[in-house]
C-alpha cells in the first residue's frame, strides 16, 4: 500500500484496475466523466476501454462483457441512467457472471444537470444494489467491494458517489501494482436458457430477485461500511461541557448516507454534544442493512436523517418503524426538518442537527456582505457557438421562429444578447420538439439546434423519424470537434478512441444524406456573412433540411490572434456589447476595450462593427 | 493542527493548479490533504472555489476534518483571486483570519451588458474594514511586470508565502511547481511567485 493524492474519481478508478477490470465503457456526464478518463491513463494492456456513443449502448456492451465472466465497469452521470434504464432492467433480471459495476455519479443542486434524480431510489427500482461511498478512500475500496458482490449474487451493482465525492480530492492508502487481482475471464459460455430472457424466465428470476434482496437486508447488516458510530471522541473534550441532562432528555440519534455522512460527523464533532448522538452510516441504502438499522434504533427517541435528494433513509426507518411497532420518531425531509431539494452544505447541516439535539451553535459573528457581482456561466469568449447563433438570429430577424435547444455548452446560448434557445429538455430532445411545432404551427420556421457529439448519442433517430414523418425543420448542427462541456472527449466524429488509435471518423453530414437529406451544407460560422445567407437560404427548403456549423472549440486549438479597439473609430454605439454578449468585451469610457486575456481573435465582434473600429491586432482590414 | 484554506475567483483564473501546488507542499511534509472545487459548467466565467484542509497525522481521529468541506467561520486563509468573490467567500474566514486578495476585478458579462460594473474598490474597502490581516496584491502591476496575464496563481501564492499565510517556504513552492508543471513555464512561474517579495523591497 502507499499514499496518493487522488480525485473521488480517480480513486473509483484507480479500484477498478486494483480489481482487475477487463472492460470499462460509459459515456461522458458531469459529475462521472473522470472515472473513465484515469482508467484510460492507467489501464493495463488487458483493460480494454471506450467511450460508447450513449449510455444505453454502454450498458449493453459492459453487459455483455460480465455475460462473459469479465469484470466490467459502465460510467455515466444520473441523467445517462434513464437512457441506459432499457438494458438495466433486463439485465437486473437476466443477472451477469463476471462482475458488473455500474458508476452512476448523481448531482445534488444540481450544479450541471437537468434532474435532481436519486440513483438510491433508482436501484431499488432496479432491484439491484447500490453502495453509497462517503468519501475518495471509501469509494477507492467500495468498487472492489462491489466487483466481488456482483459476482457472488450475480447481479449488476451500482456504486453512486455524488459531486463532492467524485470532485472531492483526498489523501488516500492505494493498493502497489503487486497487489492487484488478476481477472481473467472465463469467456461466453452457450445457455440459452440463462441468456435469453423470455416472460416465463422473468417470471422465476422475479422471485429470485425479491428473495435475494430481503436476504441482502440481513447480509448488509455486517457490511463493516454499514455502522454506528457512538461516543467514541474523546473524554476530555465532554468533560468540558457543563451537564445538562438533568431532565430527561429524548435519546436522540442521527442517520446519514454517502457525502453527508461526513457533514453529521463534522456537525458532532464541532457542536462537541454530550452525550454523543449515536451515528448510523448508511452504505447501502438497497438492500437497506435492516437488522443494524433496527439495532440502532432500539434504543433511541428520535432520529434525524441528513441526506440529499430523495428522503431514501428517511423512509427505510419509518418503514422499519412501522413494521416493529417502534415508537421512535424519524425526522427528515418529509417532516419538514430538512429542505427538500438542493445541495446540503455543512453549515445548514450543522444548524439542523444543533436545532435537533437542543445544543448551542458555536458563536459567529454574522456578517452583512455587501451586493455582488452575479456569474452566470457564459459561452467562452471565441465561442464558435455564438457566432453560430447570431448567424441564425440575424438571418432569420422578422420571422415566426422556435429555436429548440439541447444539452451542451450551446445551452448557454439561452442566455442574453443571444436568447436563442426557446427550449431544452434533455439529450437530442429538440429534435422532437421542433417536429411538434411544425405539424401544429405551419407558418413557423422549425430550428433545432445539436452539438455533434449529442447528435451521434442520441439525435439521429429523431432525424429519421423527421424525414419518415414529413417534418419541416431546419437541423442546426454545431459542430466543435470535441465533447467540450464534459472537458474534451472524443466521440465518433473526431477519429481518435480512448484506446489510442486512429481511425476513420463517421462523417455527420454523410449520416444525414444517408438518412435522405437533400440539403446539407457545412459552413464556418465565424464567416459571418456566409453564415447568414447559408441560413436564409436554407431556413427555406422544403423538408429537413441540415446547417453544419464547422469550427473547433477555442479549448482545443490555439487562438488565432487577437483584435483589438481602434479607440479614435469607436464611436461607443455599444453594438458589439449588447449583440454578442462575448465576455472579452468591456466598455470603458465611452469606448469598447478587448480583454486581451482573454480574447481569441475569433472575428465575430469586428465583422459586425458599423464603423471597423475592431481589428486584428497587428494587421488592418478584416482577416 | 489542521489549517483551512479557501481559494476563489472566477473561472480560468488558475485556481485549481494553485490548490494542487500547495496540496503538493503538503503531501511532501507527509501531511493528510482533503480538498474540493468547482468543476463543470461553473467553469465558463462563473464563480469558483476550492477549499482545502491540511491536517497532521499525529493529531488525534477526532480532531481531523471528516470531509473537504470548511464550515463558516473557520478558514484560516482566504487566497482571492478576484476582489468580489473574496467578499463572498468572507463569512468562511475565523476570527483573526489571513486574506490575500487580488486588487483586480473581473467583470461578469451580464454587468459589462446592463452597463452596470461593479467597483473593485468598494469591496477592498469592505475587506479592509473586516479583515484585520489583510494583503493587497496589485494584480495589474504585477501581471505587467511579470509579463504574463496568466501567473496571478503564483503571483498570489508567492505573496501568502511571503506574509507567513501559507506555512510553505518559496523553496517548498519551488519544488511543487517543478513536480506539477512543464518545465517550460518553470522560469515563468518562479518569477511570479518572487513578485511580490521583490516588490515590497
Amino acid at each position: 500500500m502507499h499514499q496518493e493524492f487522488l480525485m473521488g474519481n480517480e480513486a473509483i478508478a484507480m479500484g477498478a484496475i486494483a480489481a482487475g477490470v477487463n472492460l470499462v465503457c460509459g459515456y461522458p456526464g458531469t459529475p462521472s466523466t473522470e472515472v473513465l478518463e484515469t482508467v484510460a491513463k492507467h489501464r493495463g494492456p488487458d483493460c480494454y476501454v471506450e467511450w460508447s456513443v450513449n449510455e444505453k449502448v454502454a450498458m449493453e456492451i459492459a453487459g455483455g462483457a460480465a455475460y462473459a465472466g469479465a469484470r466490467a465497469l459502465v460510467t455515466m452521470k444520473q441523467m445517462g441512467l434513464n437512457v441506459a434504464s432499457d438494458p438495466l432492467m433486463c439485465l437486473s433480471y437476466i443477472g451477469v457472471k463476471g462482475g458488473l459495476v455500474v458508476l452512476v455519479a448523481d448531482d445534488p443542486g444540481p450544479i450541471s444537470s437537468q434532474t435532481e434524480q436519486d440513483s438510491r431510489t433508482f436501484a431499488a427500482f432496479a432491484k439491484v444494489p447500490v453502495f453509497d461511498p462517503s468519501g475518495a478512500q471509501e469509494a477507492y475500496e467500495m468498487i472492489q467491494d462491489a466487483f466481488e458482490f456482483s459476482e457472488k449474487y450475480q447481479t449488476p451493482v451500482f456504486l453512486r458517489p455524488t459531486t463532492r465525492v467524485s470532485h472531492g480530492y483526498a489523501s488516500i492508502s492505494v493498493k502497489d501494482p503487486e497487489e492487484y487481482t488478476i481477472h481473467t475471464p472465463e469467456g461466453f459460455v452457450k445457455d440459452s436458457s440463462r441468456w435469453v430472457i423470455f416472460p416465463r424466465l422473468s417470471t422465476i428470476n422475479h422471485k429470485k430477485i425479491e428473495e435475494r434482496n430481503a436476504q441482502l437486508r440481513h447480509v448488509l447488516s455486517d457490511y463493516d461500511k454499514n455502522c454506528i458510530l457512538r461516543d467514541q471522541p474523546d473524554a476530555a473534550r465532554s468533560q468540558n461541557q457543563p451537564d445538562e441532562a438533568s431532565a430527561p432528555q429524548p435519546r436522540r440519534g442521527l442517520a446519514a448516507g454517502g457525502f453527508n455522512f461526513t457533514y453529521a460527523l463534522e456537525s458532532l464533532r464541532a457542536l462537541k454534544s454530550r452525550p454523543e448522538a449515536p451515528l448510523l452510516k448508511v452504505a447501502t441504502p438497497f438492500p437497506f442493512p435492516e437488522d443494524l438499522a433496527l439495532q440502532f434504533l432500539e434504543d433511541l427517541d428520535e432520529v434525524l436523517c441528513i441526506e440529499e435528494l430523495d428522503p431514501v433513509i428517511e423512509r427505510e426507518l419509518t418503514y422499519l418503524c412501522g413494521k416493529y411497532h417502534l415508537k421512535t420518531r424519524i425526522l427528515g425531509k418529509l417532516s419538514g426538518h430538512m429542505p427538500l431539494s438542493g445541495e446540503n452544505n455543512l453549515a445548514a447541516v450543522q444548524k439542523a442537527i444543533a436545532d435537533f439535539l437542543e445544543v448551542a451553535l458555536p458563536a459567529a459573528e454574522a456578517l452583512e456582505l455587501p451586493s455582488l457581482p452575479v456569474r452566470p456561466p457564459v459561452l467562452c469568449a471565441g465561442c464558435p457557438h455564438r457566432a453560430s447563433f447570431y448567424a441564425v438570429k440575424q438571418a432569420m430577424k422578422g420571422e415566426k421562429t422556435i429555436y429548440c435547444g439541447d444539452i451542451g455548452c450551446y445551452t448557454l446560448g439561452n442566455a442574453m444578447p443571444l436568447d436563442m434557445v426557446d427550449t431544452c429538455l434533455c439529450m437530442g430532445a429538440g429534435l422532437g420538439i421542433a417536429q411538434a411545432i411544425h405539424h401544429l404551427e405551419k407558418d413557423t420556421f422549425c430550428f433545432a439546434f445539436v452539438g455533434d457529439s449529442t447528435f451521434f448519442a442520441s439525435a439521429i433517430p429523431s432525424v429519421v423519424n423527421a424525414v419518415y414523418n414529413q417534418a419541416e425543420m431546419t437541423l442546426i448542427v454545431l459542430d466543435n470537434s470535441t465533447t467540450a462541456m464534459t472537458g474534451h472527449q472524443p466521440h465518433p466524429g473526431t477519429g481518435r478512441t480512448m484506446m489510442g488509435e486512429v481511425v476513420a471518423a463517421v462523417s455527420i453530414e454523410q449520416v444525414l444524406k444517408g438518412i435522405g437529406l437533400t440539403c446539407v451544407k457545412t459552413v464556418d460560422p465565424l464567416d459571418h456573412a456566409l453564415a447568414v445567407e447559408t441560413v436564409k437560404d436554407t431556413a427555406r427548403q422544403p423538408g429537413v433540411k441540415a446547417i453544419i456549423f464547422k469550427s473547433p472549440c477555442i479549448a482545443i486549438t490555439r487562438p488565432s490572434g487577437r483584435v483589438m479597439v481602434d479607440a479614435a473609430a469607436c464611436i461607443g454605439c455599444r453594438k458589439c456589447i449588447r449583440e454578442l454578449g462575448c465576455p472579452a468585451l468591456l466598455f470603458e469610457n465611452g469606448k469598447a476595450l478587448i480583454d486581451t486575456a482573454q480574447c481569441t481573435g475569433c472575428g465575430l465582434c469586428s465583422q459586425n462593427c458599423p464603423v471597423q473600429a475592431i481589428q486584428p491586432e497587428g494587421g488592418s482590414g478584416n482577416d | 493542527m489542521t489549517k483551512n484554506i479557501i481559494l476563489c475567483g472566477v473561472g480560468g483564473q488558475g485556481t485549481v493548479l494553485a490548490s494542487r501546488l500547495i496540496s503538493t507542499c503538503a503531501m511532501k511534509k507527509g501531511w493528510q490533504v482533503m480538498s474540493a472545487e468547482t468543476i463543470g459548467m461553473a467553469q465558463r466565467g462563473g464563480s469558483v472555489f476550492s477549499h482545502l484542509r491540511l491536517s497532521d497525522p499525529a493529531q488525534p481521529e477526532a480532531d481531523r476534518p471528516a470531509g473537504p468541506m470548511i464550515a463558516p467561520g473557520i478558514a484560516d486563509l482566504i487566497l482571492g483571486f478576484e476582489p468580489g468573490e473574496t467578499v463572498r467567500m468572507l463569512p468562511y474566514l475565523k476570527q483573526g483570519g489571513q486574506v490575500v486578495v487580488s486588487s483586480r476585478a473581473v467583470q461578469p458579462v451580464t454587468a459589462t451588458l446592463a452597463g452596470s460594473s461593479y467597483r473593485a474598490v468598494d469591496m477592498i474597502d469592505f475587506l479592509k474594514a473586516h479583515v484585520s490581516s489583510l494583503v493587497v496584491v496589485d494584480a495589474d502591476r504585477a501581471l505587467a511586470e511579470v509579463g504574463s496575464a496568466k501567473v496571478l496563481n503564483l503571483i498570489l501564492l508567492g505573496a501568502a508565502a511571503e506574509e507567513n499565510a501559507l506555512g510553505f517556504s518559496y523553496e517548498e513552492l519551488r519544488d511543487a511547481i517543478r513536480e506539477k508543471i512543464h518545465p517550460r513555464f518553470h522560469e515563468l512561474n518562479f518569477k511570479a511567485l518572487s513578485w511580490y517579495g521583490q516588490s515590497l523591497q
